[in-house]
């Protein structure tokens, strides 16, 4: 277990220094994060007191294409250039090495977006009570999308061109996460408890960590063949 | 693609997997390393069949495929370490000595993007001498290396094999291999 505990550490270690060298792949959702937020104003209006009633909404929206945008990479390039088989054959579990990889993922595709929401939420005229509420929803919300993500890349590393497949796979089954993660947003800007909607939020996120890796890992024994 | 095949390697052998392109050399070996499940059939180490416990029998192979499974932006060291890492723990030093060994320790320190198609398989061969498992499985191990490079695989191979050490490899052309049991398995 020790020797496991140390693989899942060093190959999240080794993720995060690739994204480190490959800052593009870093930056890109977050570029794709804030262009669209701030596309909404311009085409709609720069009333915040209209801005104020779809900014739950938009901010979850711009973040799930977003996180979903970085997910292709997730284990392609680890297919392509044969490190797949290798993390395949090291004799270590490969339900945890599902997990490191899904975490690194998160950290360097969700953890920007988490980091760069409140900012993005006040343009958008969130009053200052409500941003914790965006950050937290978010934050589940990415995580959900990462763990979900995992599985629908693992299966479609093998696709060429597998970036709409995956797609199809992931946002139907992220649609509850958006649901009660925009609902929590809007009900913090309102005024109200957002408690019930992020609980919920949360319960979907343990719900999709501890599940997920044990599907990535059986789809990648599938696409490794 | 392979059917009716049968066969025994005890510890201490080489086996040269050989046939024409086409004929499931690679295949073969994906179905020893446990990637490709077999219709039929089925693959033992010590008597056991694989798939009962698939860590256990990773950990003890080495696989070397096509593809030399580097990581472009890391250096030739953190890709080693990182390879081997996975598998065990290292001790200081033990890296840069591999290097050293297949010859490529001045460029250490190089990301693998820079290196030349033989000194990539080179690199590749220094993670299967380091992963120190019994069974190696090489896929036309010889490829993109130069004479000298040639020489000091099958210079490996036959330490690896004097050693108890078993391994099997596919290979079009096997150069001279200076080991006491050496098996032809030719599919066709």
């Amino acid at each position: 277990m020790a020797s496991a505990l140390r693989a899942v550490l060093l190959l999240y270690r080794r993720d995060l220094l690739l994204a480190f060298r490959r800052r593009e792949q870093v930056l890109q959702p977050v570029v794709f994060f804030v262009m669209v937020t701030t596309l909404f104003p311009l085409a709609l209006s720069p009333e915040l007191a209209q801005l104020r009633q779809i900014a739950g909404g938009v901010l979850w929206v711009a973040a799930l294409l977003a996180s979903l945008l970085a997910l292709e990479y997730l284990f392609r390039a680890d297919h392509e250039d044969g490190t797949l088989e290798q993390l395949l054959l090291s004799g270590q579990p490969l339900v945890l090495l599902a997990a490191a990889r899904t975490a690194a993922h998160w950290t360097i595709s969700g953890l920007p977006l988490v980091v760069a929401s409140p900012v993005l939420a006040v343009t958008l005229g969130v009053p200052a009570p409500a941003l914790w509420t965006v950050a937290i929803s978010l934050a589940l919300g990415t995580g959900i999308l990462s763990a979900l993500g995992s599985v629908g890349a693992a299966l479609t590393v093998g696709v060429r061109r597998g970036g709409t497949l995956l797609s199809l796979l992931v946002l139907p089954l992220a649609m509850p996460a958006l649901i009660f993660g925009a609902r929590a947003v809007a009900l913090a800007i309102d005024g109200g408890g957002a408690r019930g909607p992020l609980l919920l939020l949360a319960a979907l996120c343990v719900l999709a960590l501890t599940l997920a890796p044990f599907a990535t890992a059986a789809a990648l024994r599938i696409s490794a063949e | 693609m392979l059917r009716g095949l049968s066969f025994a390697v005890a510890a201490g052998e080489a086996v040269h997997v050989a046939g024409p392109n086409g004929t499931g050399k690679t295949t073969l070996l994906r179905v020893l390393a446990g990637l490709l499940a077999p219709e039929q059939g089925s693959v033992r180490w010590g008597g056991r069949a694989i798939v009962e416990d698939r860590d256990a029998y990773s950990g003890s192979l080495s696989y070397l495929g096509h593809d030399n499974a580097l990581k472009a932006d890391l250096s030739a060291l953190e890709n080693l370490e990182f390879a081997t890492g996975l598998r065990r723990e290292l001790q200081a030093g033990e890296a840069g000595a591999a290097l050293e060994r297949v010859g490529i320790a001045r460029c250490a320190d190089l990301p693998a993007r820079a290196l030349s198609a033989g000194q990539r398989r080179r690199l590749a061969l220094a993670r299967v001498v380091l992963a120190l498992t019994p069974l190696w499985l090489l896929d036309e191990p010889f490829t993109n290396l130069d004479a000298d490079g040639t020489a000091l695989l099958a210079g490996v191979v036959a330490g690896h094999v004097a050693a108890g050490g078993l391994v099997l490899l596919a290979a079009h052309q096997l150069p001279e291999l200076p080991v006491r049991s050496l098996r032809r398995l030719e599919l066709a």
